[in-house]
């Protein structure tokens, strides 16, 4: 097994060497105060990120089981568990839950929660009941939506396509929506927090160009939450309105059109795929220049592709609709603009590459996630444009091309970057290291895995085979094999960070302030940090990715010099105090003689005096 | 690994020198509570001005999302409309304009008194500040109040979509079959619904006008159904959140007249109005839209 420590990745930790291990833990957030009530009334951006992150890891639980049932039962064409009602109960279960309750609070209300004030040097966000109750909201919708699922369960998927959702099915549709509903008033609370304490609680000397890119990321995802979450609202009570009076705008049989749903609803749902992937890239672009020891290629273009992508995102929604009755003018305008979304997205990987070009790189469990997510998203990403491109779309719309598209991005991408995150953050969230060597075997099986399961389905795609379907024709049968055999290895890749990430809570090593020697602001403070993250104030005088190979080899030495002047001056210290010991016990002195007779005459509640 | 390991040499110890530090730090910390002036300052904010403009801005963001909220429901009106233009001014002509004229004021008024009660905080005049924010509560309580009654007048004449829908009580559909001055669609659909409704005109296609413009051929009941839906959709939206804002503004009373706002604490006010403000606006352009498109005329007036 590789060292567990942090010095087997070829960094030195910064743990101050005169702290002994064993000494009492200093008061951080987490100790601060104890009790059920004490985290579920907190105001502390830090626990509400930590109820965050125990929340969204239930969510993606549940929705991965949903997965698990859906590919079991793809093991064979008739369908081998499930009948093709659950069949679609349970893939409709999968995309909500994954969507809507892990992937879109996913890093933005975990990592984004703990790491945005820090980054600035704030003391918490601008407005911290907000954030709770932004919690409560979420659990809320969680709890709505799940018994909606569980208990009734809808065929819908998590597009929510009128009439089908409408007129045709016959499960708790309404109850379902109005879960999604009250959790995107969760996520507009927790953009709006962001895009505020962004604005207005930036440290002295943090201007916006010495902000880390994982800032500027954050503030572009806040944007589309805070302008394109309100829409889907909207268009869900108008789903509600129409289910429960029977008439709507979506139904055609009443003069509505059912095209307008989605409209609306990838008005809002398209760029919500970049609420998705652009904390991903945040958190890539924080991982990549930190184990490249070098600043990160081009700052100011990975900071404007951020809001690029956010621009975007909002023009190319109709490329959902090439094969609905949108005219031929609208399609290719569609088709023009979201080949335009691939400029700031090879922007980014690109600015990556660079970065990685002549660093010195560190294979940190961290890093070897973010290289997956590169090599992931590059794939991903240019199947994407395969579905903009109208012609080729008439062909993949709806078949497993698209579902392999879109969990490159998901999943491969995001899930990807939020583990990767999870990682390099969890000594700062928990003062703990994880194991090494487990997490780089996680990494590797979580891509080997991942690979397995969607490079057949874009194959099975692209000969024809259709999405969302509980049985398929025999010819892609092996290609069904391979992907359910993928999937359990992604299945094994994703419980090991949890059984690992849990033992290290207790046994983990302790981690110090910066066992990465990042170079952020949340890097300056005590892991875990205190509940006002800084001692004082930070003032900010240059950018934020100071990284070089040559300061780190002069701070190593430093270090090591320091350290063995340390070793040395505590082993002179020893050598006088034992000798002294020995002469005092043995009475040579006449020091050592006077001591002996007071000790002797007194009667043992004060200590001896020591003589000079 | 590249861990340079210097520590036994001893001559390079004068030619290393630790790499600057990237930051510095100032000021001890503040969790400043200033229990001496009435301006709560949040112990996360460093000082009152960012405190004011982060709670500002934030106020500002929201009105924000709600603004793309209720453009979602602005963007179908637009698509309808567009589509189903007669069906809208038949639509029309069977609301109020009296009642929405009066509301229209009375929520003007209560926006008046709600600016004023801003001033009167500002100025730390208490009195007024309780007289207008009761003015406020008011107003915007008549304003749902006219509303109530209007929504009763369209439930008994048959104008609630599926609730309450039967196009022969339309208040003006019978003057409409006889009227000689009603365009042709809207007097052929009065003529039919008065004559026998039971059968519904069925949704027609789309034919090019003489304008070259996409037009439906004649006005069905189901087109004049999706006018009221949107009607109720829009004017619902709209009275949970004049409802919503009536919840709020009853506690902020109470601490008024406990003179909470009247000590230099006067931005709860502030941001509490722009709140009234946009609900305000919101009903600005949903009188015309809703009331207004077939203009004053009885029948027809504003017709093409």
């Amino acid at each position: 097994m590789v060292s567990t420590s942090a010095e087997g990745l070829g960094l030195t930790p910064r743990t101050p060497v005169e702290v002994p291990a064993d000494s009492a833990e200093p008061e951080n957030y987490l100790n601060v105060t104890y009790g059920v009530k004490s985290w579920l009334l907190t105001l502390d951006h830090k626990r509400i990120a930590v109820l965050y992150l125990i929340s969204v890891s239930i969510a993606f639980f549940l929705g991965g089981i949903a997965a698990a049932l859906v590919r079991i039962n793809l093991l064979q064409p008739q369908g081998y568990l499930l009948s093709p009602e659950t069949y679609n109960k349970m893939f409709t279960a999968h995309g909500i839950l994954m969507v809507f309750f892990f992937l879109i609070p996913a890093i933005p209300a975990t990592l984004g929660n703990f790491l945005v004030p820090m980054m600035l040097g704030a003391k918490d966000l601008a407005f911290p009941k907000l954030n709770l109750l932004s919690w409560y909201l979420y659990i809320i919708g969680f709890a709505l939506s799940l018994a909606a699922l569980v208990l009734g369960g809808v065929q819908t998927g998590w597009t929510f396509y009128a009439p089908l959702s409408s007129q045709y099915t016959n499960g708790p549709v309404v109850l379902v929506a109005l879960g999604i509903f009250i959790a995107g008033f969760s996520s507009i609370l927790t953009g709006l927090n962001f895009i505020i304490t962004i604005h207005k609680m930036r440290a002295p000397g943090m201007t916006w160009f010495r902000m880390p890119l994982f800032l500027w990321s954050m503030y572009a995802t806040s944007l589309i939450q805070v302008l394109g979450t309100p829409v889907v609202a909207i268009t869900i009570l108008l789903l509600a309105v129409e289910i429960i009076f029977k008439a709507g705008v979506f139904d055609a049989t009443t003069g509505g059109d059912p095209v307008l749903f989605q409209h609306l609803f990838w008005f809002y749902s398209h760029p919500a795929v970049y609420i998705m992937l652009l904390p991903g890239m945040a958190v890539i672009s924080e991982l990549i220049t930190c184990f490249s020891r070098k600043p990160v290629f081009g700052y100011r273009f990975v900071a404007f592709s951020s809001m690029a992508i956010a621009v975007i995102s909002f023009l190319v929604w109709g490329h959902h609709m090439f094969t609905t009755d949108q005219s031929p003018l609208a399609s290719t305008v569609f088709s023009v603009l979201s080949f335009l979304v691939a400029i700031p997205s090879a922007v980014k990987v690109f600015n990556w590459t660079a970065t990685l070009y002549k660093g010195s790189i560190r294979l940190t469990t961290p890093m070897l996630y973010a290289l997956g997510f590169i090599g992931l998203f590059c794939i991903g990403g240019l199947t994407g444009l395969h579905l903009a491109s109208m012609a080729t779309d008439i062909h993949l719309q709806d078949t497993y091309f698209v579902v392999a598209h879109f969990h490159y991005v998901m999943v491969g991408s995001t899930v990807m970057a939020y583990l990767g995150g999870v990682h390099f953050w969890w000594p700062k969230i928990t003062g703990r290291m994880y194991p090494e060597g487990w997490g780089r075997t996680a990494a590797i099986t979580l891509f080997v895995g991942f690979s397995l399961t969607f490079t057949p389905q874009f194959i099975a795609g692209y000969n024809g085979m259709p999405r969302r379907y509980a049985m398929y024709a025999p010819e892609y049968h092996v290609m069904n094999v391979l992907s359910t055999a993928g999937a359990t290895i992604m299945g094994l890749g994703y419980l090991l960070p949890v059984l690992y990430l849990l033992w290290s809570l207790k046994y983990g090593e302790k981690a110090g302030p910066n066992p990465w020697r990042a170079t952020g602001l949340e890097w300056q403070t005590a892991s875990p940090p205190t509940t006002f993250n800084f001692d004082r104030t930070p003032v900010v005088t240059i950018g934020p990715y100071a990284y070089s190979a040559e300061s780190d080899e002069i701070e190593d030495a430093h270090y090591d010099m320091q350290r063995a002047q340390m070793e040395y001056e505590a082993a002179q210290a020893k050598i006088a105090a034992d000798r002294r010991l020995s002469e005092m016990s043995d009475g040579h002195t006449a020091e050592g003689q006077e001591m002996i007779a007071k000790a002797t005459s007194q009667s043992g509640d004060e200590e001896a005096p020591r003589g000079h | 690994m590249r861990r340079l390991r210097v520590a036994t040499k001893a001559p390079s110890q004068n030619t290393v020198a630790p790499p600057p530090p990237t930051t510095h730090f100032q000021g001890e910390v503040e969790h400043g509570h200033d229990h001496d002036d009435h301006h709560v300052l949040q112990h996360h904010f460093d000082d009152m001005d960012q405190q004011r403009e982060s709670i500002s801005l934030g106020m500002w963001t929201f009105l924000m999302t709600e603004i793309m909220m209720f453009s979602g429901l602005f963007f179908c009106y637009a698509l309808f409309r567009w589509k189903f233009y007669d069906a809208y001014l038949l639509g029309s002509q069977q609301l109020n304009i009296t009642l929405g004229t009066i509301n229209t004021f009375v929520l003007l008024a209560s926006s008046m008194t709600m600016a004023l009660a801003v001033h009167a905080a500002q100025t730390r005049d208490r009195k007024r500040l309780v007289a207008y924010i009761i003015g406020t509560i008011i107003f915007g309580g008549a304003f749902l109040g006219v509303k109530a009654v209007e929504w009763k007048a369209d439930y008994d004449e048959g104008l609630v979509p599926t609730i309450s829908w039967d196009p022969t009580h339309w208040p003006t559909v019978h003057h409409m079959a006889e009227d000689k001055h009603a365009p042709a669609a809207h007097r052929a659909l009065a003529q039919q619904v008065t004559s026998d409704s039971s059968t519904v005109p069925d949704f027609k296609h789309f034919d090019k006008g003489p304008d070259g413009q996409l037009r439906p051929q004649e006005v069905s009941v189901q087109q004049v159904k999706m006018y009221f839906l949107l009607y109720f959709c829009m004017t619902g939206l709209h009275a949970i959140h004049m409802v919503a804002g009536i919840l709020i503004l009853i506690p902020m009373l109470l601490m008024a007249m406990a003179g909470s706002f009247t000590n230099g604490n006067d931005q709860p006010i502030e941001i509490f109005g722009l709140y009234w403000h946009f609900i305000d606006i919101v009903w600005v352009f949903l009188f015309p839209l809703l009331y207004l498109i077939a203009g004053f005329h009885m029948f027809g007036g504003g017709s093409h």
